[in-house]
């Protein structure tokens, strides 16, 4: 299997019925996509599939096979975090952090598609995304502040 | 005095962790060390056991700083980071006595050989306990820094200062960094907890906003939890489980899954697991076995609450209560699970005789104890190092996973990581108890409350105790026969009680035709507790109309571990579903540490309790949980999520107390009475 990841292509022997997040975190050590529930509902394991947020528990390699995949490690440019980043820094949008990464994948999938969402069309871009620790509010104000920064 | 919890599953064994101080330079270099000794009755409390002095050493260590030749501040403390946010805070804490940028300082949390013993982060103890102990070590690191200079420069100590790594002569205008002042010591000090600390009205860094001192890294994805670790050689784990609890393990063929290149099988007793280099063979690993289990009939979540009555000893005594006004009810609580995201995780290395396991737990000293004498170990040869965690809630006290890697490991020879997947996460952890509590209570024309019996079957003891001036009230706990693992979670029973209790007032509220609010301050009489009514109230606009059809308000106060809460609920109820549109929580815990977190502590606190009041709620059958999946189980999410406004009271004049706790026993009850006022019909039940 043939894959770029971020930017880079990699040749894996896996099986491509495989899910893309297990190749991701045991295989190449990309661990900032977390496991949540490896059945599609938590939003911890979000990644881009040719910049569309995807749960990477659910996505085999054979359907990212000849697409960019994008994964948080890839988002900071040269130093420079990316807006989605600096805003989660800047609200402190989070407690324990584990779903974090995945939050920020869904909002800067979003932010891609919709440069300027309303608070309901983020609750309902991240309506997949499970914080246990209870800090949405301050997630929507994060990907607001994202959106008029970026 | 710390809560012994009801239902710590593990308290952690009769532990002395005092190195010989030469052993300190040894571990950590030259230069100077600020021990904490307990005192000896506060060591009593602090582990829940006596006895100690008799091994000939009576104090014990609550913490200890270092700052090293290079001017570096370490602070040591066996508490742990699950998203409470106490590495941030406690720096704030050590920052505020050092004079000196949070920056500079890092703290080293939850790790058996380099931190001082800990019960556990738990029981929301670590502002009022761990913080104040740190100001001291810190307050005494700095007085002898300030004698170092003094005596380097013959100087009179009072013209000098510590400033931001420094201390200055403010009077000559020389300074040395600390490093400059440590390098070539080996000093250590004991204090005792009874050095002056710098009171909240004087606090420059603790008191304020600050940012979570490790976020960046949580953002790029550089955190490595424990499920993110990768040790050179290290295998994956998985264990087989059985079908139902209680089950045992008749036969197992692990012939085919031995056969498998690079697998590894362990059957220890009715234990059964795999390890592997390559995690995608773990699944046809584990389904390669087949085995054969015992189980046994077991009751079910239809039965619960009349299998926690009828399990739970005699039946209670009512007393007669003399009242213009009687109300009586019985309400229920369904077990729930804590859901943490990161699903429990261990790693787990062996060097001959002596295990390390690295893994996201509550309680790292006594897990160690679990491993101890799992292997039959010393604790002196096993330690658990607990890396940052993908939050707990009360439900990562046991040891379990770090258990079965360090079993997989010994087997294998090389270090095994293993994650339990959620579904045993659901399964095999512990639940928050579920529980029954029947009330009954009486109150004068006036409004004034005559009698109270309050009896809790199972769910425990936690703000069992109304706040309200009640003569002879009555407050029980029944312990009952749990028909599922169940151990502490975030606020313990106290939630439970709230739910009951608040219900409960607005029943007899109803019953006496006063308004609820007035109800509760009638009986209110404990100044802070009229505080956080008024304050939650006063934002709400609490008496306005109602202009919406299916709308309704709800209000609640309460009080628990050393914090004051009350909520107002504004919701809609449209065909039998529930909307929460607006909360106003105001709380008050002493003297604020940091707004900003507190905040954020709160509306989480309010985000999850919205789950249990609502929608969460486990579902069993003869030893088998039927809804184990995220997809089965509903946690809030942003569809959830209200207009929440948090009202802070701030008193600068009391001890801060925890607050990642008791903030959640409020929606339940506020949600209960809301919908009520909405539809005139009275939920007992929770989830609602």
């Amino acid at each position: 299997m043939d894959l770029v990841i971020n930017g880079v292509r990699r040749t894996l022997r896996s099986d491509p019925g495989r899910p893309l997040l297990y190749v991701l975190r045991d295989e190449l050590n990309l661990t900032g996509a977390k496991y949540g529930c490896g059945e599609g509902q938590c939003g911890a394991c979000t990644v881009l599939l040719d910049g569309a947020p995807v749960r990477s528990c659910r996505t085999t390699l054979q359907a990212a096979q000849g697409k960019q995949v994008t994964t948080i490690e890839a988002l900071e440019q040269n130093g420079r975090l990316h807006p989605v980043q600096q805003a989660f820094l800047d609200t402190d949008a989070l407690q324990c952090g584990y779903c974090t990464t995945g939050m920020i994948m869904s909002a800067a999938g979003l932010l891609k598609k919709n440069a300027d969402p309303s608070a309901a069309e983020i609750k309902s871009a991240l309506q997949g995304n499970i914080c246990r620790c209870g800090t949405y509010p301050r997630i929507v104000e994060a990907v607001r502040r994202a959106a008029r920064h970026a | 005095m710390p809560e012994i919890e009801r239902y710590e599953l593990h308290a952690g064994p009769a532990y002395v962790f005092a190195p010989d101080r030469r052993d300190f330079f040894k571990l950590l270099g030259g230069g100077l060390v600020v021990l904490l000794a307990l005192r000896t009755e506060a060591q009593g409390q602090e582990s829940g056991r006596g006895g100690r002095a008799d091994r000939g050493r009576p104090r014990e260590i609550g913490a200890w700083l270092h700052i090293s030749e290079l001017g570096a501040v370490t602070v040591y403390t066996g508490k742990v980071e699950m998203g409470q946010n106490i590495r941030t805070s406690l720096t704030q804490a050590v920052a505020d006595e050092l004079h000196t940028s949070p920056a500079r300082i890092e703290l080293v949390m939850g790790d058996t050989m380099l931190t001082p013993f800990d019960r556990g982060t738990f029981g929301s103890r670590t502002t009022p306990d761990m913080a104040p102990q740190l100001r001291q070590v810190a307050a005494a690191a700095r007085e002898m820094l300030i004698g170092l200079a003094a005596a380097k420069w013959q100087a009179d100590r009072t013209v000098l200062a510590a400033e931001d790594g420094h201390v200055r002569n403010t009077v000559s205008g020389a300074s040395l960094t600390f490093g400059e002042l440590t390098k070539g010591q080996k000093l250590t000090t004991t204090i005792t907890p009874d050095a002056r600390v710098t009171p909240a009205s004087e606090w420059k860094i603790a008191g304020h906003d600050m940012r979570k001192v490790n976020a960046r890294s949580i953002v790029t994805g550089q955190q490595k939890f424990t499920s993110d670790m990768a040790l050179p050689g290290m295998l994956h784990g998985r264990v087989v489980r059985p079908n139902s609890f209680k089950a045992q393990l008749i036969s197992a063929d692990i012939k085919p899954a031995e056969q498998m290149p690079g697998v590894v099988v362990v059957r220890d007793g009715d234990f059964i697991g795999v390890a592997c280099d390559d995690s995608a063979r773990l699944r046809p690993a584990t389904e390669a076995i087949k085995a054969e289990w015992k189980t046994v009939p077991q009751t079910n979540s239809r039965e619960l609450y009349a299998w926690l009555k009828s399990h739970a000893g005699a039946p209670v005594e009512w007393k007669p209560i003399e009242a213009d006004v009687h109300a009586e009810a019985s309400y229920n609580v369904a077990y729930i699970a804590h859901t943490p995201l990161e699903p429990r995780c261990a790693v787990a290395q062996w060097e001959g005789d002596r295990l390390t396991v690295w893994t996201g737990t509550q309680v790292p000293f006594g897990v160690r104890t679990e491993l101890a004498e799992a292997f039959g170990l010393p604790e002196a040869n096993v330690r658990v190092v607990v890396p940052p965690t993908g939050s707990a809630y009360g439900g990562k006290h046991t040891g379990e996973c770090a258990v079965e890697a360090a079993r997989l490991a010994k087997a294998a020879g090389k270090p095994v990581k293993l994650q339990w997947t959620r579904e045993e996460e659901f399964t095999w952890a512990y639940f928050r108890p579920a529980g029954v509590i029947d009330v009954r209570s009486g109150a004068l024309k006036s409004g004034a409350i005559t009698g109270w019996q309050f009896h809790n079957y199972n769910s425990g003891g936690s703000g069992i105790r109304s706040p309200y001036n009640i003569p002879n009230q009555i407050a029980e706990f029944h312990a009952s026969d749990s028909p599922l693992r169940q151990g502490s979670y975030r606020g313990l029973a106290a939630s439970a009680n709230h739910f009951a209790r608040e219900s409960h007032m607005d029943e007899l509220a109803h019953a006496a035709g006063i308004e609820p609010v007035s109800f509760r301050m009638k009986n209110a009489s404990d100044p802070r507790l009229r505080a956080v009514i008024e304050a939650s109230t006063e934002r709400f606009r609490w008496g306005r109309t109602k202009h919406r059809a299916g709308q309704g308000f709800g209000v609640m106060a309460g009080f628990e571990k050393g914090g004051y809460v009350s909520a107002c609920m504004e919701l809609t109820v449209i065909n039998n579903k529930v909307r929460i549109d607006r909360v106003v929580q105001s709380f008050e815990c002493g003297a604020i540490v940091n707004p900003d977190q507190l905040k954020n502590q709160i509306v989480g606190a309010i985000m999850m309790a919205i789950g249990g009041a609502l929608s969460e709620s486990i579902e069993f059958e003869d030893g088998r949980i039927l809804n184990p999946r995220l997809s089965q189980y509903r946690v809030p999410r942003f569809s959830d999520m209200p207009e929440i406004d948090v009202v802070l009271v701030d008193r600068k004049d009391l001890p801060s107390a925890g607050a990642g706790e008791t903030p959640i026993v409020a929606i339940a009850p506020a949600v209960a009475n809301a919908i009520f006022d909405a539809t005139g019909k009275r939920l007992r039940s929770m989830p609602l």
